[in-house]
């Protein structure tokens, strides 16, 4: 037999060992070796959450008290995943385009971005899921207690209660870490945790080798192969089929409506879905899963019935069949079983609805807690992730907490059937969204609304018993004596099984109340863009316009942005969308298509509602224009095509025209400086010339000069001598790194000491400017030390003479990308005024007529041309507080060293 | 590049994959069909739950494998447009 203190080890054995994977995993994906992360068969196995501890142990019960019904709850599963291409591929394919994060996200985007939708599938899910967790914990809790009494006769009472309190804590505590640590590690903008989803892969296949290995022996070890168990079915006292045809249908619906509307299914299926080729493998494989795990559970059953004792309690047979025969080992892993798969439950769910209470609960409030300011200030990503952090928390003591209360005394099936139709409630709303466009938000509401009140009336509150909120009375009797209302017989039909009776009365109303309510409102414009785009995904491909443009400031969005999605990928997301407008730099046009872009990555992060919410506070809302308007209303195709053809060729034709107008508006720009330069280097030329002349004449004339008049004059010539060489020095550098000549002098150099040297240099100017550095900067490269200090340097003196804070700071801080080296220089001053960016780099271009300056506005030219002969690129980098400028070598120069 | 105007006959491989697309559809269909089909045999002889539980899991493994071939020829064969 196995000693207690043995099962403990090997479980926190276990629990390290999911610790390791979920870390190894989780470094491979950030190091960019996903290769087997992201394969067809961590996918499927992710998807056997949905077999929980109800599975594991309460199957086999199930079975023990009524036959094969037991089957119905993965043969809904198999249905639904056998028709992927009509029903799983759409709903993939609208997660991936419309970034929806869960399934509140996903019924709130459909209907216009409503927040009310969001709130109330919210509710729904925590309520129906929280006994659910509780279940979970009460099942690890009890197979603990199978072992600590150490005898075959179950009786959880006999186990001390405080202990299994304890036991119940302790599994809370540990999962609530878990999920915390690989839950939350980062607000990724696609919601992939594939620490987490290695991790459940990896119980999953525990599971189902335990549940085999079990069936395995009690077929050939305990009976005497499938034609005794055979025999023994027949003989047994579930050999007649018990199942009535409507609880047949009913639970086959029930179990096909929860694969898609449980969160945390929703959750693998759809949110961490890599590629859509992976449901093609998984709607063969997972059915098989399920297949597998259910062939053994009619065989248990009996045998169990057979061979322990009246009054043993069925929903643990997996564990005590082997005990009975001795088996300690085969005990021992079908316990890590059932623990792999109520952790993998727990977890998966907790993250689910931390992302939904974060996204649809706390950012709203907060929004409004800080309105205005929100887009300005604060990191919105820290409030996202604690906000998650503490809804876990708050979910797994919300289940210990019922798991305390419900005194956990219930059968497994009875509490999970409580909590499927509780979550099938979502179904009208979901399917109706993404297959009739017609469906609104009032018909949503009102479904999802009197749905989820009739569950609540009919099936939660009955289950607890008889309790303050559902006495006795108004079971019996119906609520105030109205017999017609009795939760279990409304209409005084009392002949229905409860369960279906609650599921058909709460789905018809539902569906009713969806449909009228859809019909009989008219929908926001918003919410018809919407409802076009989920409905015929595959026609348009691409998403909403829903934003008038120009109101926004590029600036400002990328301030916003960066708040949410952090600093690099911000950055990376505004360059690439000016890029593609053929722009360079950090600030793309402000075009409807790119707020829609960055609408629907910032709803990556924080939900749809949120980011409208967030953008609309820039922008000052969201109008949707009379083309969009036809976009929708226009069936024919052959005008959508027409529309979509003008639509490409003007957009294209603005791009050009806004290139022309830039390039216009640069030339010109240049020409007036060229002028204004032609005569300021005259006048440069000019003043040490004429000085240079009239005090050489001086010297020539007076015989009466002093030795002391003679020296000061001779140094003022040389001075000014030298101040021509420089400007001439200058123009010199500048036309020999233009025209390609000129060597490189590049060897290995270390980046700190190049920056070293540059300070060393500008140091020496009775500088007032602080500088600050990050230590990131011990990097080694293949370059041209001398003609990279060069660049710092004039950096560096740039912020020196022109940052105009009271306390002027200069900040250094290095990056290491893929492919570069980024070197950022940030000052604190007012920054460099928007139209004057795009010329900075130009030769001749001054920004301010100081002659204090006392440069010929050449530094900047002389950095780009020097950047470009190393390979690298110098740019102005917008939405740092000052001016900044980003240096970016290339690291293929940092590899050859 | 035009959705609206597609040929009136497809080559014979569109056409193929289309009646995949719709075989794959139908599939839960027929699953519902013969998951229900038990119920109507009342009970008896026939009404055994061993008996049954061997149908069921026959017609369960059945329609993986049906699935299976289904999906593997649907994702090989996926073209560029699959508006399907």
């Amino acid at each position: 037999m196995l000693s207690f203190n043995l099962l403990v080890t090997f479980c926190l054995g276990y629990v390290a060992l999911l610790f390791v994977v979920a870390f190894v995993a989780e470094k491979r994906a950030q190091a960019g070796r996903l290769g087997w992360l992201r394969s067809p068969w961590i996918y499927t196995l992710s998807l056997s959450i949905y077999c929980t501890a109800w599975t594991f142990y309460g199957a086999v019960g199930y079975a023990a008290r009524s036959g094969l019904e037991f089957v119905t709850i993965y043969l809904g599963p198999t249905l639904v995943m056998l028709g992927w291409w009509a029903l799983l591929r759409k709903l993939v394919r609208i997660g991936r385009s419309q970034r929806i994060t869960s399934i509140a996200d996903l019924i709130s985007s459909r209907y216009g971005k409503s927040n009310l939708l969001g709130v109330l599938v919210t509710l729904l899910a925590v309520v129906g899921t929280t006994p659910y967790i509780a279940l979970q914990l009460q099942s690890v809790t009890l197979s603990f207690a199978v072992f600590a009494r150490d005898t075959h006769v179950i009786a959880p009472e006999a186990w001390a209660f405080s202990d299994l309190n304890a036991t119940a804590l302790w599994v809370a505590a540990g999962l609530a870490l878990f999920t915390v640590i690989f839950g939350t590690r980062n607000l990724d903008v696609n919601e992939r945790h594939h620490g987490v989803v290695t991790a459940i892969a990896l119980e999953a296949v525990v599971k189902l080798v335990a549940l085999l290995t079990v069936g395995i022996f009690v077929v050939w070890g305990a009976a005497a192969g499938p034609a005794d168990i055979f025999a023994r079915i027949e003989a047994s006292p579930i050999a007649q089929w018990q199942t009535g045809g409507g609880r047949w249908v009913t639970l086959t619906f029930l179990s096909a409506a929860a694969l898609i509307c449980l969160p945390r299914m929703f959750h693998v299926m759809v949110v961490e879905n890599a590629d859509e080729r992976h449901l093609a493998t998984a709607s063969w494989a997972f059915p098989l899963y399920l297949f597998l795990m259910s062939l053994f559970v009619v065989p248990i059953a009996v045998v169990g019935l057979d061979v322990l004792p009246e009054g043993a309690n069925p929903d643990l047979f997996v564990l005590t069949v082997p005990l009975a025969y001795d088996r300690g080992a085969l005990a021992m892993l079908s316990f890590l079983g059932g623990f792999s798969s109520a952790t993998s439950m727990v977890i998966v769910a907790a993250i689910a609805l931390s992302t939904m209470v974060s996204n649809h609960i706390v950012m709203p409030i907060w929004l409004n807690a800080v309105r205005g300011r929100a887009t300005f200030s604060g990191d919105v990503r820290k409030v996202v992730l604690r906000s998650r952090r503490l809804s876990i928390a708050g979910l797994l003591v919300l289940g210990y907490l019922y798991y305390r209360v419900s005194g956990g005394g219930e059968a497994l099936a009875a509490i999970g059937l409580i909590s499927f139709t509780g979550l099938a409630q979502v179904l009208p709303a979901l399917l109706g969204g993404i297959f009739w466009r017609g469906a609104t938000r009032m018909g949503a509401a009102a479904g999802l609304g009197l749905g989820f009140a009739i569950w609540i009336y009919t099936m939660l509150l009955p289950g607890f018993g008889e309790t303050v909120l559902m006495p006795a009375q108004v079971l019996a009797d119906g609520p105030w004596g109205a017999g017609w209302l009795r939760p279990q017989a409304l209409f005084g039909i009392g002949t229905m099984d409860p369960v279906v009776h609650a599921v058909f009365w709460s789905m018809s109303v539902n569906t009713v109340a969806f449909v009228l309510g859809s019909l009989l409102s008219f929908p926001s414009p918003l919410e018809r863009l919407q409802g076009a785009d989920f409905v015929n995904i595959y026609r348009y491909g691409a998403g909403t316009r829903g934003w008038a443009s120009h109101l926004a400031e590029a600036e400002d969005l990328l301030v916003m942005a960066q708040r949410i999605l952090g600093a690099a990928e911000a950055q990376a997301l505004f360059q690439d969308a000016a890029a593609r407008q053929g722009k360079q730099g950090y600030l793309p046009d402000v075009t409807p298509e790119f707020l829609d872009r960055l609408e629907r990555e910032l709803a990556g992060s924080v939900g749809a509602a949120t980011a409208h919410a967030m953008l609309g506070q820039i922008t000052g809302g969201a109008a949707v224009s009379v083309e969009e308007l036809m976009r929708v209303a226009d069936e024919t195709a052959q005008i959508m095509e027409y529309s979509s053809q003008l639509e490409a060729k003007s957009a294209e034709l603005g791009r050009t025209a806004r290139q022309l107008r830039d390039a216009n508006e640069k030339l010109t720009q240049l020409s007036v400086q060229k002028d204004a330069f032609l005569s300021q280097i005259s006048h440069e030329l000019r003043t040490p010339m004429t000085s240079i002349r009239s005090f050489s004449e001086i010297l020539r004339d007076g015989e009466r000069i002093g030795p002391d008049d003679r020296a000061r004059y001779s140094s003022i010539i040389h001075d000014e001598a030298q101040r021509l060489t420089r400007l001439l020095d200058d123009l010199l550098d500048l036309s020999v790194l233009e025209s390609g000549q000129g060597a490189l002098n590049e060897q290995p150099a270390s980046l700190h000491d190049i920056v070293d040297r540059a300070l060393a240099v500008t140091a020496g100017r009775g500088a007032r400017l602080r500088v600050e550095r990050d230590g990131n900067d011990r990097i080694a490269l293949q370059t041209d030390p001398d003609r990279l200090a060069q660049v710092f340097i004039n950096l560096i003196a740039n912020a020196e003479k022109y940052c105009d804070a009271a306390a002027p700071v200069l900040r250094i801080s290095v990056r290491e990308g893929p492919g570069a080296v980024s070197i950022d220089f940030a000052d604190n001053g007012s920054g460099i005024p928007k139209d004057s960016q795009a010329v900075i780099f130009e030769k001749f271009s001054r920004l301010s007529d100081t002659r204090a300056a006392g440069g010929a506005g050449l530094g900047l030219a002389i950095c780009r041309e020097i950047m470009t002969r190393l390979g690298g690129q110098i740019g102005y980098l917008p939405g740092q507080g000052g001016a900044a400028f980003r240096v970016t070598l290339p690291r293929r120069a940092a590899d050859a060293a | 590049m035009s959705p609206a105007a597609g040929p009136v006959y497809l080559e014979r491989r569109s056409y193929r994959r289309r009646r995949l697309a719709d075989a794959a559809r139908l599939l839960p269909v027929l699953g519902t069909g013969l998951f229900a089909f038990p119920l109507l045999w009342g009970g008896g002889a026939a009404g055994s739950t061993a008996l049954r539980g061997l149908y069921l899991f026959a017609v369960w493994g059945a329609l993986i494998l049906a699935g299976g071939l289904i999906s593997r020829r649907l994702v090989r064969s996926e073209p560029s447009d699959d508006s399907g």
